[in-house]
Order: C-alpha cells, then sequence, then structure tokens
C-alpha cells in the first residue's frame, strides 16, 4: 500500500504555466441530476470525424436510449435519444463550434418516466475483442476529456502493437473545472470497473491513475478502490500545474518520456482515457446506458449557484445555466469548457454536446483586456509552452501571413493549450492566430491534394 | 620587380583565358535555345505574376502563349489593347476571354446582419474572427466586414463599404482568386460579367430562422422560381440556386417580388445604388397579391 502523503517532490512535465485555480466554487458540490427540459437538439456531429447518419424519421417516437444515427464510417460514433419522445425536425441548428450544422430535434414526452428500457449488452467478459470494440462504437463514446475522439478509435490496437501502459486521466488541470473531480469521488467503483474492463482487453503491464495534487480526496478514495485489487494499478499523484491533464504531458510526467511530434502515445506504448470515459464504458456494459448523458461543471463567478450538473446530451445550454439558477448580469463573458481551452459563445441557444466540460460565466475581473503591445523578446512564451515550440517566432510568422514557414516551426504539433497567450505580458493573441495558421496550412494542403 | 610582376599579370592573365575558354564551351555545348519572343511578349504582359491564368507567373505566360498553348486574352489582367498587340505580334487569334468579376455572395452588411456578439480580439482579421466560434454574426454564413480580402487584393480592386461589406470594383478586378482563397467563409467566387442574376446569400436556415437574423437573407420563398423562366432557379436547401447554363434566359424579373431583395440583378457592380425596380407594365403589387389590370 502507497503512502497517501502528498509532500515531496511530484511527477510533472517542464514547463507549463499555474494560473489561479476557482475550483472551490464548486469542487464541494456533489453531482445533481438536471430534470428533463421540454427539447433537445443533437447535433450529428459532436465527435472528431465523420458526422453520424441519422436513422430516424421526422415524427418518428424514440425511447431514451435508442439509437437515433449510426456511425457513418470507422472515424464515426452513433448517436442516442437522450430522453423518450419524437422526432421533431432533423435540419440545421446552432452548434458551440459557432457554425450550424444538421442535428436532432426530439421533443420530449412530458408524461414519460424516461425509465430506462433497453436491455444491457452482452458482459464484456464474454465478448471478442472486434466485438468490443463495435460495442463501443455503437454506445456513441468519445473522449469526454474535451477533444470528443471516438474512443473506439482509440480502443482499436493495430495488430503487433503492445500497450505496456494504461493510464487514466484525471488530472483535470483546467481552472475552474471539477466534474471529473466529483466523477472519483462519487462513481468510484464505475471508474474501477472501466479500468478492469479496458485492462481485459488492453492487457496492459501496468495501469497509472493520474490525478492533480490538489484532489488529495481523490486520490484517497481511489488508492483506497485500487489496493488489494487484482489489478496493477498505482494512483499517482501529480504536480498542479497546466496542462499536465493533455495525455502527452501527462505520459512525460509519469514515464518521463516524450511522444514524438506527430506521433500518437499508441506509438510508445501508451493508452490515456480519460475519467469519465472509463466511467461511461462501465455504465454502457453493466448498466446498458449509452452515452447520453453527461456531468457538466456550471461555474463562474457570474454564475449564481455553481455546480456539478448531470445533464442529458442535447439539453439547451440555457436551461442548464438556469437550472444553476442564471447568470447574473455582471457577465462578461460565456465559454464552453475551462477558460484555457474553452469555447467562447456568442449565445446560449447551443445545446450540451458531448466534448463539452463545462459552462464558465466570467465577470470583467477575470477577462483580461485585450489591448495588445509588441513583443518585447522576454521569453516567457518559450518557457511556458509544454511542446517546447517557440511560439514568439510562431506568432511574428503568423502576423506577417507566413504559414509555410509556421509549418516548418511545427505550429501543427501545437494543442492549443494557451499557456503562451496567459503569460504574454504584452497581450499578443498567440494561440488565435495558431489556430488561423493551422487553419491556412490545412486550407493549403486541401488544395495542393485537389490540383 | 619587374620580373614578378610579369609573372603575376601572366598568372592572372592565363587564369583568365583558361575561365574564358571553360565559360566559350560551356556556353556552346549547354547553350539553351530560346524563342526570344518570350522576352519580348513578357515585356507587354503586365507583369503583376498574380496566378489569375492559373500558370506560375507571367514569364511561365509568355512561354505558354509562344508556344500556341494558351490564347493571350487568358490574361485577364491585360487590358483588351495589351492582349490585341499580343496577338497581332505573336500573329495569333487573340481569342476571347469573358471578363470574370470576384462576386460577393453576401449582402447583409452592418446594417442588414444582426450580430449576437462584440468582437473585441486583439487579431481583427476575418480568419482571427472566424477561428473564435466561427464570429460574432448570428448568421454563420455571412461576410465577417473585416477586410482579409481587402488586404489580400493585389490590385486594390476591394474597398470596404459604408455598411462594412467588401466592395469590388469591377474595372480593376482581374478575377485571380485571391479573395477567394482569403475569405474564412468563402463567400466570393469569380463569375462572368454576363451572369446578371445573384443570390446574395449563402444562409441555408429556413425562411424565418434566416431572416430573423438578416434582413437581406434568402428565404426560399420562391417567388423567383415562379419569375424567372422555368427552370432556371430552384430552391436547393433553403436557398434559390441559380442554373447559370440557363444563364441565357435570366432576366430582372426573377428579383422584382423578391421580398428581401436577395436575389439581384447587377448590371455591372454589386452593391451599387439600385434603381427603382420597375415592374412591367400593367402589373401592380398590392399586399402581396397581384393583379393584372
Amino acid at each position: 500500500m502507497q503512502s497517501t502523503t502528498l509532500t515531496g517532490p511530484l511527477l510533472t512535465f517542464r514547463h507549463g504555466i499555474h494560473p489561479e485555480e476557482y475550483k472551490e466554487l464548486s469542487s464541494h458540490r456533489p453531482i445533481e441530476r438536471m430534470p428533463f427540459v421540454e427539447e433537445y437538439i443533437l447535433p450529428l456531429s459532436q465527435h472528431i470525424g465523420a458526422p453520424a447518419r441519422p436513422v430516424v424519421r421526422e415524427g418518428q417516437r424514440v425511447r431514451r436510449g435508442e439509437l437515433i444515427a449510426e456511425p457513418a464510417g470507422f472515424v464515426s460514433v452513433g448517436l442516442h435519444a437522450p430522453v423518450d419522445g419524437t422526432v421533431t425536425a432533423i435540419g440545421l441548428f446552432g452548434h458551440p463550434n459557432g457554425q450550424m450544422s444538421p442535428a436532432i430535434r426530439i421533443k420530449a414526452d412530458r408524461f414519460s418516466s424516461q425509465r430506462l428500457t433497453l436491455a444491457p449488452p452482452i458482459p464484456p467478459e464474454q465478448i471478442s475483442a472486434a466485438d468490443f470494440i463495435a460495442a463501443v462504437q455503437r454506445a456513441g463514446l468519445v473522449g469526454l476529456g474535451g477533444a470528443a475522439f471516438p474512443a473506439h478509435v482509440k480502443f482499436s490496437i493495430p495488430e503487433g502493437r503492445h500497450i505496456r501502459c494504461l493510464m487514466v486521466n484525471g488530472c483535470e488541470c483546467e481552472p475552474f473545472l471539477t466534474c471529473d473531480h466529483r466523477l472519483m469521488l462519487e462513481y468510484a467503483d464505475e471508474l474501477m470497473d472501466g479500468v478492469g474492463i479496458l485492462q481485459h482487453f488492453i492487457r496492459a503491464e501496468k495501469i497509472y491513475i493520474g490525478i492533480e495534487a490538489n484532489k488529495p480526496d481523490a486520490i484517497a478514495v481511489l488508492r483506497e478502490k485500487a489496493g488489494g485489487g487484482a489489478l496493477p494499478i498505482e494512483v499517482v499523484p501529480l504536480q498542479v500545474k497546466y496542462p499536465q491533464g493533455a495525455e502527452k504531458m501527462m505520459i512525460t510526467a509519469i514515464l518521463g518520456e516524450e511522444v514524438p511530434g506527430g506521433k500518437l502515445p499508441l506509438d510508445v506504448g501508451v493508452l490515456v482515457s480519460n475519467v469519465g470515459t472509463t466511467v461511461a464504458l462501465s455504465q454502457y456494459f453493466r448498466q446498458g446506458l449509452p452515452l447520453i448523458e453527461r456531468v457538466l461543471t456550471v461555474t463562474g463567478p457570474a454564475v449564481r449557484r455553481p455546480a456539478n450538473v448531470l445533464v442529458p446530451l442535447g439539453a439547451p445550454m440555457r436551461a442548464v445555466t438556469d437550472f444553476c439558477g442564471g447568470i447574473s448580469d455582471e457577465a462578461a463573458r460565456i465559454l464552453l469548457g475551462g477558460p484555457m481551452m474553452g469555447v467562447v459563445q456568442k449565445s446560449l441557444d447551443v445545446p450540451v454536446v458531448k466534448g463539452i466540460s463545462g459552462i464558465l460565466a466570467l465577470t470583467d475581473a477575470e477577462v483580461r483586456d485585450f489591448s495588445t503591445y509588441n513583443c518585447i523578446r522576454c521569453g516567457r512564451c518559450l518557457e511556458a509552452c509544454p511542446l517546447f515550440l517557440n511560439p514568439a517566432r510562431l506568432g511574428l510568422l503568423a502576423r506577417k501571413g507566413l504559414w509555410e514557414e509556421m509549418e516548418a516551426y511545427n505550429v501543427l504539433d501545437c494543442f492549443e493549450c494557451g499557456s503562451c497567450s496567459f503569460v504574454c505580458p504584452s497581450g499578443i493573441p498567440l494561440v488565435q492566430s495558431f489556430r488561423v495558421g493551422k487553419a491556412m496550412i490545412r486550407e493549403q494542403k486541401a488544395r495542393e491534394r485537389q490540383g | 620587380m619587374l620580373n614578378e610582376i610579369a609573372i603575376g599579370v601572366g598568372i592572372l592573365a592565363g587564369l583568365g583565358l583558361l575561365f574564358a575558354a571553360v565559360i566559350a564551351i560551356a556556353y556552346r555545348r549547354f547553350r539553351v535555345e530560346e524563342d526570344p519572343r518570350i522576352d519580348q511578349v513578357e515585356e507587354m504582359l503586365p507583369h503583376a505574376n498574380c496566378g489569375a491564368c492559373g500558370l506560375p507567373g507571367c514569364r511561365a505566360f509568355a512561354e505558354k502563349v509562344v508556344a500556341h498553348d494558351i490564347q493571350p486574352s487568358k490574361c485577364t489582367v491585360s487590358s483588351a489593347e495589351a492582349v490585341q498587340r499580343i496577338a497581332a505580334f505573336l500573329g495569333v487569334d487573340a481569342g476571347s476571354e469573358e471578363k470574370r468579376v470576384a462576386r460577393l455572395l453576401c449582402a447583409g452588411g452592418r446594417r442588414e446582419a444582426h450580430n449576437l456578439a462584440d468582437y473585441k480580439g486583439a487579431m481583427s482579421t476575418c480568419r482571427g474572427e472566424a477561428a473564435v466560434a466561427g464570429g460574432s454574426k448570428a448568421c454563420s454564413w455571412g461576410c465577417l466586414g473585416l477586410g482579409d480580402c481587402e488586404v489580400a487584393c493585389d490590385f486594390g480592386a476591394i474597398f470596404m463599404n459604408d455598411d462594412g461589406l467588401p466592395q469590388v470594383i469591377a474595372d480593376k478586378c482581374t478575377a485571380c482568386g485571391d479573395c477567394v482563397a482569403a475569405c474564412p467563409k468563402g463567400l466570393f467566387e469569380l463569375m462572368p460579367v454576363s451572369r446578371k442574376l445573384i443570390v446574395q446569400c449563402k444562409s441555408l436556415l429556413e425562411g424565418a430562422e434566416a431572416e430573423s437574423r438578416c434582413s437581406v437573407a434568402c428565404t426560399a420563398c420562391g417567388r423567383c422560381v415562379a419569375d424567372a423562366a422555368p427552370g432556371l432557379i430552384e430552391i436547393r436547401d433553403n436557398l434559390a440556386v441559380i442554373d447559370y447554363r440557363l444563364n441565357h434566359l435570366a432576366g430582372a424579373e426573377a428579383t422584382f417580388r423578391c421580398p428581401t431583395r436577395a436575389i439581384v440583378w447587377v448590371e455591372w457592380e454589386q452593391f451599387a445604388k439600385p434603381a427603382a425596380p420597375t415592374l412591367p407594365l400593367g402589373r401592380v403589387e398590392r399586399y402581396g397579391e397581384e393583379y393584372y389590370q
């Protein structure tokens, strides 16, 4: 049994930043289930990859948990009805990414008990690896940490590759967010079961659960659950530092190895799964619950009653914030996700999608003003970048529109954690310009492919 | 003393002669025969290296023209006289290339389109704004109005008008396509000037939804379809789409009853002050109903 003290040097990666945490706003609040609302909008594209293909018609009645859109290809996942109700429209609706995108609208049945009536699938111990992958895809599982990458693609280990190390990501390094923290405390058994299911197919030599040291209660709970079990689990407290929860950073922290640029954790024999994804995996295989709901942290100084809420997917953001007492008039900016990587919103009339881990309402006090000054070559961004890129140089190239040169400076490795923008004393919009640069490079490549 | 100077001069002179011989031999052996007309044609081209002809620069174009692989008129940047000069010089047919102009398929400027938020970012470009939740406009297809196209245009053919929309000066536009690539919303399209009937909207939302975001959105009401020649316009995905293969049938009558003026008849330039629509004789509109007297 390991000691539970968190003193002494903790594992971490080099560089990174220490933003203020603000987690105390919601970290003590148990997960609440949000009541069902009238209408749900389910965008067909809630994951990376091809949008799902609808299998329902307008006017069709659907049961809670029923498949309403099937995966359109391997890198795509299914979508399920979050409520008993009627499909009222299949058309264009607002998406948190700011675009209008095809979605299915479901009107909830007001008199339904919303009991999940589907039979649970076959226990994972009795199915083959291929069936397991197909089941995960059918369940609509994606990485719930934010990227929404289809989980079954991640879990598909190519022939001849071996995963020596399975990691469960409970870092939750974004300030404000506490949903993974609450999940680890309240869904510890499901989490451990999900780890067991994954381990059954992956057969890693070692399992690490990485948790930032600011969550000692979660570390203690999971150590207790892991101790004495049959699995080779180690709960690793990690230094509180942003972006510790980025999977490449966590691998570097725990194993001391770097994942090379352009490569995946798979290439160094590691599989990283988020806490939420692992819990959802267990819920699907044991209870037959596909991914139709997720835990969101609704927080920020402009939220009247910060909370961790279990929300059916597709619920309008406005309903979620109203459930949390509404947003006060001081709100200056609303983000979906954390303050570092979250997407700024222009309207609350967008639905909750799989990849959104929180709703954040900030006041003027937390929002930095937009004045920008020239780069003074202080080099703080170089000290902050966890990937050891050169943000100052990249920012300069972006300003001049030298996209090809940005590619030569490995801008495509940047995962937009925002550390460089955070530390820049001149307020240069670095990450934003990198996003533009990446879009330009991608467009250029697409044009070249077309000829 | 003199002797040493003589040796030095001798060595250098010898080396010079030797290298001269090498160069002379190399010149004869590796000489590339090049048509002198290429240089002359290149002189006559505008030196813009804009790529509008689809070739990498004016030199490449000159080579192709001299080789009769391409007609001089494919250089849309050259004036008609310059094209004729080149054609006369080479004794070839100038060819006829219809002038094309970049058209903006959005008319939702400051006065027409609603904003849901203010974009205050330090990166004051359309690309930058589009990277932040798709921009502040309520319509996710609409022009962001920060003028990336104005910057991209090498010919000064685009300026941002008082409505916050890029206006293309048709005389200056060479249809090089730089604005097409610059626009993050893909709103520019290069169109022959003979295409005068244009739907200035890309919103795929249905009627009321689209109009609630922008007063000049196409609401897919279908009036233009009814008024135009059969088959010319169809409603596809909540948007009027013109089949330009039937362009010869197009007429301004398709625009008369458009309730939002999303479909327009462009004589020469977009966003020019519209002339009062002239209804066909004997036809009066009243409360949306039609009477033929």
